[in-house]
């Protein structure tokens, strides 16, 4: 099952991150770690509870800024740079919790993730209505199109609000919400949280099938089902306690003791 | 795509229905004296709309207003002016008319605020009585047309309100209402020392005139006096009007979008490149222009301001209104600024029970109905908009 890793030398670099350290009071929840993420590539990030993943993903994202070390994205330096530039940038990324707004419909929660890509101003918005009108119309097909390819029925239901949806189709919102402005590099937080095996399978279907669309996008996953890593990525990172403790492919981090030890609990 | 001329009917008359009944009930309302009439008639409507929603009745005019909302707008507006026309020589009821139609500008601003961007906003009477003060001052002392008063009205009540913008960033939810709190209770103490304002007496207002027509004059037409409220009553409406439309844009924006976002998750939409600041900024002081503007047309209505007029009681009225209504329904405000102003008026008994009756009736509402009266719907970003 697991896709045959690219050669990653060849690849231009999307991310790259150096010594990254980040502390809350007397924890280190990142410990200068080193990660890269090439142009295209899936890169699954695991590790216990606790080790650092969403830290990762929320110093990335300008939601903590990182104590020590630097982050580039693109070539760029976007180590203290805020979350509105960083998205800008080209990164988007999902919740561990979801945080969609549940009293909004699909196709608006769908267009919060748009931002950069609609007209925000006061005039355009209040005054030019047939302008904003046909950016409306345009948009909405644009995240109908983008619903169906996860789900052809829940692409008709776009006016209905988010909160009586189960939550599989929460989760595709979200993804849909941060590929809508089709970034170059996609962060998603454990997506088989509050799903069912199935449910996930299914979904990493749709994740594939969506990449195929986008083409060059860079995803990093934190995940704790196995069988996803496995099936998705390209390469893998374990982190314990704010450090890493091995890169590879699946099979290679698999076959790895302190891995075993750390993370898959076999002695 | 465009509803066919008979489904068109048929989701226009729920709404149109409605509006007709509502405007029927208050025209009779106003008229009547006789108190027990007054109970007997609010008996009858509460219970028509509680019968009304029992079977099935409010659904369809929730539609219709969905669908047809500008139809139904300007019928509304129609209605208004009906009531306007039917009292054309009673001062009293288009004094409160004006009332009505001017606090819920007033609460259309608040709306903004606090609906959109979750920005509550203890202060309302504060910066209503700025627009107010701004009338009174300005009317007085400079030749300032006074259309032209009207928005510096507006802009002088975003202009204090700037003053709380950094507090109310700096802080989230309850503690940024805190500080508006703090704000309503200074303005009101500074207006009573300030003796260049009046002190508690306040100031008189000179009434309205536009290109020689004065608003406090009695109109003659055809041998017929109307009362001179008449004038303010249609200024009122104009301004309310262009109030709900552009409120009414704003939502059905991506600004209104933005400003949802960030009231429900500003972190999830600081990481969709939302700038948190600019928007709440726009909102708030959008807010108060409103509220400005409407304190100042009400001030050249009544004549007069006084420090008593603009206190923090006044400002949980306000506030009371927006919770009653629906927050961040307009139609909602509307209709529970109807409530809030006309019923203590009618009903003599319970006018000086009048903050222990809206105590009650948000109690009550957040209770059973906490969305309000008239919850707001899903957006729709086009009145009748079908994928």
């Amino acid at each position: 099952m697991t896709q045959n890793p690219a050669p990653r030398e060849e690849l231009p670099l999307v991310l790259e991150a150096r010594g990254l350290t980040r502390r809350f009071g007397g924890v280190l929840a990142l410990d200068r770690l080193d990660l890269d993420v090439a142009r295209g590539e899936i890169v699954g990030l695991i590790g216990p509870n606790g080790s650092g993943k969403t830290t990762f993903f929320n110093v990335i994202t300008g939601i903590y800024w990182a104590d020590a070390g630097h982050v580039s994205f693109d070539g760029a330096e976007i180590t203290r740079a805020t979350p509105q530039a960083i998205y800008h940038a080209g990164v988007a990324r999902t919740f561990q919790r979801s945080r969609l707004s549940l009293p909004l419909s699909i196709f608006d929660n769908i267009m919060i993730g748009n931002h950069k890509r609609l007209n925000q101003g006061l005039w355009f918005n209040l005054v030019r209505r047939q302008a904003f009108r046909a950016e409306f119309e345009h948009s909405f097909a644009e995240a109908q199109a983008l619903v169906e390819v996860f789900d052809p029925p829940l692409a008709r239901r776009m006016l209905e609000p988010v909160a009586g949806l189960p939550m599989i189709d929460r989760r595709r919102i979200e993804i849909c919400r941060a590929l809508i402005s089709r970034p170059q590099l996609l962060l998603l937080d454990e997506p088989s949280a509050g799903m069912t095996h199935e449910e996930t399978s299914q979904l990493m279907d749709d994740i594939l099938e969506v990449r195929k669309r986008l083409e060059g996008l860079s995803i990093v996953i934190v995940e704790h089902e196995m069988g996803v890593i496995e099936r998705i990525t390209n390469r893998c990172v374990v982190l314990n306690f704010g450090r890493k403790i091995a890169a590879g492919t699946f099979a290679e981090i698999a076959a790895d003791r302190m891995v075993q030890e750390a993370y898959l609990g076999l002695k | 795509m465009a509803l066919s001329g008979n489904d068109g009917r048929r989701s226009l008359l729920p709404g149109a229905a409605a509006v007709v009944l509502v405007t029927v009930f208050l025209i009779v309302l106003l008229r009547v004296e006789n108190q027990k009439a007054i109970i007997a008639l609010l008996a009858l409507g509460i219970g028509a709309v509680i019968a009304a929603n029992r079977l099935g009745l409010l659904k369809p005019v929730a539609r219709s207003f969905s669908e047809r909302e500008d139809a139904l707008g300007l019928l509304a507006i129609g209605a208004t002016l009906a009531i306007g026309a039917v009292f054309h020589e009673d001062h009293f009821v288009l004094l409160l008319v004006c009332t009505v139609v001017l606090y819920t500008v007033a609460t259309l601003g608040l709306s903004v605020q606090f609906g959109y961007a979750g920005v509550l906003n203890f202060a309302g009477a504060s910066f209503f009585g700025i627009g107010a003060y701004a009338a009174a001052v300005l009317n007085q002392h400079t030749a300032i047309p006074h259309l032209l008063v009207l928005l510096i009205g507006g802009l002088m009540a975003a202009l204090a309100g700037s003053l709380l913008l950094l507090p109310v960033l700096r802080t989230r939810g309850h503690y940024a209402a805190v500080v508006t709190i703090a704000f309503a209770l200074l303005f009101k103490t500074f207006l009573e020392v300030n003796d260049v304002l009046g002190g508690p007496q306040g100031l008189q207002v000179r009434g309205m005139t536009i290109l020689g027509w004065s608003f406090n004059e009695n109109i003659e037409i055809g041998g017929i006096e109307l009362s001179f409220y008449l004038n303010y009553f249609a200024m009122s409406m104009m301004i309310l009007v262009l109030a709900f439309v552009v409120v009414r844009r704003l939502e059905r924006s991506w600004i209104g979008l933005n400003l949802d976002a960030l009231r429900l998750d500003e972190t999830a939409a600081g990481c969709f490149g939302l700038n948190i600041v600019r928007w709440k900024v726009t909102a708030f002081l959008l807010g108060n222009f409103l509220i400005g503007v409407a304190g100042t047309l009400h001030g050249m209505v009544v004549g007069f301001v006084q420090p008593n007029n603009y206190t923090f009681a006044d400002s949980l009225v306000l506030v009371s209104i927006l919770l009653l209504g629906g927050i961040g329904n307009p139609w909602g405000v509307a209709v529970a600024t109807v409530i809030v102003v006309i019923v203590p008026e009618k009903l003599q008994v319970i006018q000086e029970y009048r903050f222990l009756l809206y105590a009650a009736l948000v109690v009550v509402v957040l209770l059973f109905r906490p969305e309000g009266l008239l919850p707001r719907p899903v957006r729709r970003y086009f009145s009748g908009w079908q994928p």
